[in-house]
């Protein structure tokens, strides 16, 4: 579904991605984890065609993302920051988005229902609070059934309620065969909802695997103890 | 198509913002204020002339690159949508500057209306709308070009300093260092230089009021006569308009979000 090959960006003298390859099938949830400034985002923004990589290729259903647009179609973002312009209504967010990606579809609007957004329609969003933004933001981002689904901290902000849904929102879509991609700093979120968690650290692939593999590796019972285990016993491994 | 689309919520936007609002305002009762007191609309025109030249180019910048920095989320937004980059940047500008021309349009035209507008008055107007969205295009050249937001407003303050004030400053120490020579030529093509210049003389040469128009001014109605002059204006105001927007959008293209 998602081929990303030898993939190189650098921003200054700061190397964002080095030299990462990843793939990615539907039907799964993939959890991207790492520090801030571990190249996560870029790589997002990579597969977006927000950030133009240096150097390697990306593949999305088979379509190269060589600064075309086409291929969006098929993917649905949620950013991690709501960025709706402050004084449009809500009910105008949703008909500019519906106007702009086409009317030609059907409308996933279960999360428009779960999350309320319709009682905030009159609502200029430079009103909203940032948990209602994000519900605003999630509703859009699975609005057109889109094969693919990115997410960038797709809980944050939301309250126990809304996160909630969200979350079975995103079980029900990978049941669906949909890839869903996400990034998180919840560990108990990453665990309850990822099937494969790849950790990045400096702009590299730190590791690679399924939840039940980090648990064989590490010898621990959960995410956060396994992740932590993995990361000190490379970090000693290095320095010997 | 995709660019009206997104167009049509941009200058809803923007429209609704308190910025345009006061600036309309403002520009309202300035203008109300100033025909009022002052009973001859000819003369008015000329004082607003002085605000137009000086408050549209600083409010155009300023507010233009403000909206752009405030827009980055929701136009990285839409590029993660199956829209081409041209078509965003292209709604973009003409959003604001619509947006920013209809408010100054309304603010400076009403009031010239009530009191019978005057020679000049359409004038006025146009060059307005033309500096407007010179402006806008910088701001938003100024904003490509810097990631920081404190680094892209600093770049548009220096613009509009160098635009309303230092280039004078220098055409007028270079016209004193140079004074023993013919001059005329050079001055008509100096003038080019600066699109606030080519809006002051579009206006005055329409007012024929040479004694106003400085040195720049006169030269050029000596030269060229009113109706070549303003050919002349309007074409280098209209290459000033377009030239940054295609110089951003070329570097828009090719951004890192």
């Amino acid at each position: 579904m998602i081929k990303i090959k030898n993939l190189k960006k650098k921003f200054d003298k700061n190397e964002a991605l080095k030299d990462v390859s990843l793939e990615f099938n539907a039907g799964y949830v993939i959890a991207i984890m790492g520090p801030n400034g571990s190249g996560k985002t870029t790589l997002l923004k990579c597969i977006l065609g927000l950030v133009k990589p240096d150097a390697g290729d990306i593949y999305v259903n088979e379509f190269h993302v060589n600064g075309n647009s086409e291929y969006r179609k098929h993917i649905g973002f949620m950013p991690q920051y709501s960025c709706f312009p402050e004084n449009l209504k809500v009910k105008e967010v949703m008909s500019m988005i519906k106007d702009i990606r086409g009317n030609h579809c059907t409308y996933d609007e279960d999360l428009i229902k779960l999350l309320k957004v319709e009682e905030m329609n009159d609502k200029q969003i430079g009103s909203l609070s940032g948990g209602m933004k994000q519900r605003v933001s999630s509703a859009a981002a699975f609005l057109f059934g889109g094969d693919i689904i990115i997410l960038d901290e797709p809980t944050a902000g939301l309250d126990p309620v809304s996160s909630e849904i969200v979350k079975n929102k995103i079980i029900a879509e990978k049941e669906k065969g949909k890839l869903v991609i996400i990034t998180s700093h919840i560990v108990s979120e990453v665990e309850s909802l990822s099937d494969r968690i790849i950790y990045m650290l400096e702009g590299r692939i730190y590791f690679d695997n399924t939840k039940e593999e980090l648990y064989k590796l590490s010898g621990k019972d959960n995410l956060n103890k396994a992740i932590a285990s993995l990361i000190e016993e490379n970090l000693g491994s290095e320095k010997l | 198509m995709t660019t009206l689309k997104i167009l049509k919520y941009v200058l809803y936007d923007v429209l609704r913002s308190k910025m345009i609002i006061v600036y309309t305002l403002l520009l309202f009762l300035i203008s109300f204020g100033i025909i009022y007191t002052g009973k001859d609309v000819s003369k008015a025109v000329i004082s607003l002339l002085n605000i137009v030249l000086l408050v549209v180019p600083l409010v155009s910048i300023i507010f233009g690159t403000i909206h752009f920095y405030n827009s980055k989320e929701f136009m990285e937004m839409l590029l993660a949508m199956p829209i081409k980059r041209k078509n965003i940047f292209w709604a973009e500008y003409a959003g604001l500057s619509l947006a920013l021309s209809l408010g100054f349009t309304i603010g400076i035209g009403i009031p010239l209306l009530m009191y019978g507008g005057a020679a000049g008055s359409f004038f006025l107007i146009l060059s307005g709308v033309f500096l407007t969205f010179i402006f806008t295009s910088l701001a938003f050249l100024a904003s490509v070009l810097n990631k920081d937001k404190s680094k892209g407003i600093g770049l548009s303050l220096v613009i509009w300093f160098y635009m309303s004030v230092i280039f004078d400053a220098i055409v007028l120490v270079l016209y004193f260092i140079f004074s023993s020579y013919p001059l005329e030529k050079a001055t008509i093509i100096v003038a080019a230089l600066n699109p606030v210049d080519l809006a002051r003389i579009l206006i005055l040469l329409k007012l024929d009021v040479s004694a106003l128009m400085g040195y720049t001014g006169a030269t050029l109605q000596h030269f060229f006569g009113s109706a070549f002059g303003m050919v002349y204006s309007m074409g280098f105001l209209m290459i000033w308009a377009v030239m940054p927007t295609l110089l951003a959008l070329r570097v828009f293209n090719r951004k890192n979000f």
